[in-house]
């Protein structure tokens, strides 16, 4: 099979995040679209210029066909339309899906939009009510174990099977803290140390507030196009290298590991098809919803050596300056976490890295950078490798 | 009688009612493909395994290990806060699979490796769920 089919064949041609946080009385389609004029703006097209487009659907008011509501608020007539859901790696699937489309010629120009309003928008109730709704309903909801449970139970694990500290845990959020404060948009700007996360709140053994991400209201969207196209556009194209997925369970009961993830299957593809080795990846955007995960991930995907997550980020490699700079916009944990959107932020902060755009937080001589989100508990993952030449 | 809600009581499909009706015996059980042998929870019209649909159910020694474990804080539902904080873990089996389940001990006495054994909370006339208690 070959692999290396999708390798410099489309380029993200536009970017755009709405404010993030607090926005009272807007929904998923405002925000999508919001998000999507953006992104449009930035790539210097119109929208009847798009002849592709996902969306995700919104936890706080589902639809039927959500995707299609968009196109038809925007008023446009797509002849490629999904609405994605692979939980948090919802987004970098939707890259994948549209690089795929584009590469066969189902349409031209995909426009990748996320939103939804889980801040505002979700009352105790109806969080609860959506929270028990990712559990199993007979097997797993009886035990009353709210989601930072299943995460717990990946930092558990770890700490046991590598000697992982809780300490080593909380420099996966100070660092990300330190990376949001450089951040204009990012919700959580203010410093914080080791001893505050520690000292936070206990939400699930042994996670505490600090190791959470953030529940936001927010959108971001990208424009996706062939290499070809890309090269008459106004912004400098970000070509995708390299691109996998893996889907390994729903539930965290049924997860074949809880310290290894498919990560390592969707690493290993889009490093073959891009031709890559970790060494070669200048920054990661990694999907962060609770600390424990970033070490899986950093392990998983070849950064360090599996178990060796925690003193990686503790020796500082995953800070600006740093052998990794990791979540430089801030993350899930301290710049904003809407749901399914959540990983948008960090495809839209790895484009602006390659750019040079990212003031005080640039990454210095940042041309390779990996993102990789996961959905579910460690269950749906994919990884994308994006570059500033097509190969 | 206090007007908090009840914990949940699992409606049991055509898949599962064979388990939830063990679960009510006081066994906890399991399935096992009678072609390959794969034994596999929850309970399904299929084997995982093979894809066959002959599959038995079969008396599970009720025993296992901590996969992992964590104590439940902060609940959402108004059902469990008078238990707070509470033990919930995933156990694997002696035959293998493996469950989520309320582990009876105390916060300072979960560990992963810990030897477990099952038993039962009525939570209805019907239904009533496993958890595990430390051995």
């Amino acid at each position: 099979m070959e692999t290396n089919t999708l390798r410099g064949a489309v380029a993200i041609v536009g970017v755009g995040d709405t404010e993030v946080g607090k926005l009272p009385g807007r929904g998923s389609v405002d925000l999508t679209i919001d998000a999507a004029a953006r992104a449009l703006r930035d790539a210097g097209l119109e929208k009847g210029q798009i002849d592709g487009l996902v969306t995700s659907n919104s936890m706080v008011d589902p639809h039927m066909y959500h995707a299609e509501l968009v196109a038809e608020t925007m008023e446009i007539q797509p002849r490629w339309c999904m609405t994605l859901a692979a939980g948090g790696a919802t987004s970098f699937a939707a890259v994948h899906h549209a690089a795929a489309a584009i590469a066969t010629g189902l349409c031209e120009t995909v426009l990748i939009s996320s939103a939804d309003n889980l801040r505002t928008g979700l009352t105790r109730e109806k969080a609860s009510a959506q929270q028990s709704s990712t559990a199993d309903p007979q097997f797993e909801a009886p035990y009353g174990a709210p989601v930072p449970v299943s995460y717990a139970f990946v930092a558990n694990a770890h700490m046991h099977e590598f000697g992982t500290t809780r300490e080593q845990l909380a420099q996966v959020a100070v660092t990300t803290r330190r990376h949001a404060a450089l951040h204009p948009a990012a919700e959580k700007r203010d410093p914080i140390e080791v001893a505050d996360v520690l000292a936070a709140k206990l939400i699930a053994d042994p996670l505490r507030l600090l190791d959470c991400s953030l529940v936001s209201d927010g959108g971001s969207a990208v424009v996706v196009t062939s290499a070809e196209r890309a090269r008459d556009l106004r912004s400098a194209p970000v070509y995708l290298l390299g691109v996998g997925e893996a889907h390994t369970h729903e539930h965290v009961s049924q997860a074949p590991s809880l310290v290894t993830s498919g990560a390592v299957s969707s690493g290993a593809q889009a490093y073959a098809m891009a031709g890559l080795s970790p060494r070669d990846v200048d920054f990661a955007e990694l999907y962060d919803c609770f600390t424990p995960v970033v070490l899986v991930e950093l392990e998983d995907l070849g950064f360090c050596a599996k178990g060796e997550g925690g003193p990686f980020v503790e020796a500082g490699h995953t800070a600006l300056g740093g052998s990794l700079p990791t979540n430089t916009h801030g993350g899930l944990l301290s710049h904003c976490h809407p749901g399914n959107p959540g990983s948008m932020f960090a495809l839209t902060e790895a484009v602006v890295q390659l750019r040079g755009a990212a003031g005080e937080r640039q990454v210095d001589g940042a041309e390779i950078g990996c993102v990789h989100a996961q959905g579910g508990v460690l269950s749906s993952h994919c990884t994308l490798l994006l570059g500033k030449e097509p190969s | 009688m206090s007007s908090r809600p009840a914990k949940p009581a699992p409606t049991p499909t055509g898949e599962t009612r064979g388990y939830w009706e063990g679960c009510r015996a006081g066994e906890l059980r399991i399935q096992r493909c009678a072609r390959c042998a794969h034994v596999q929870l929850p309970p399904r019209r299929f084997c995982g395994g093979c894809l066959g649909e002959d599959l038995r159910w079969e008396r599970a020694s009720g025993r296992g290990v901590v996969r992992s474990w964590s104590v439940v804080r902060i609940p959402l539902s108004a059902a469990f806060v008078p238990d707070a904080p509470y033990v919930v873990g995933l156990v694997r089996l002696a035959e293998g699979p493996t469950l989520m389940a309320a582990l009876r001990c105390n916060p300072d006495e979960a560990s992963i490796g810990a030897e477990v054994e099952v038993e039962f909370e009525p939570r209805s006339e019907e239904i009533h769920v496993p958890c595990f208690r430390l051995r």
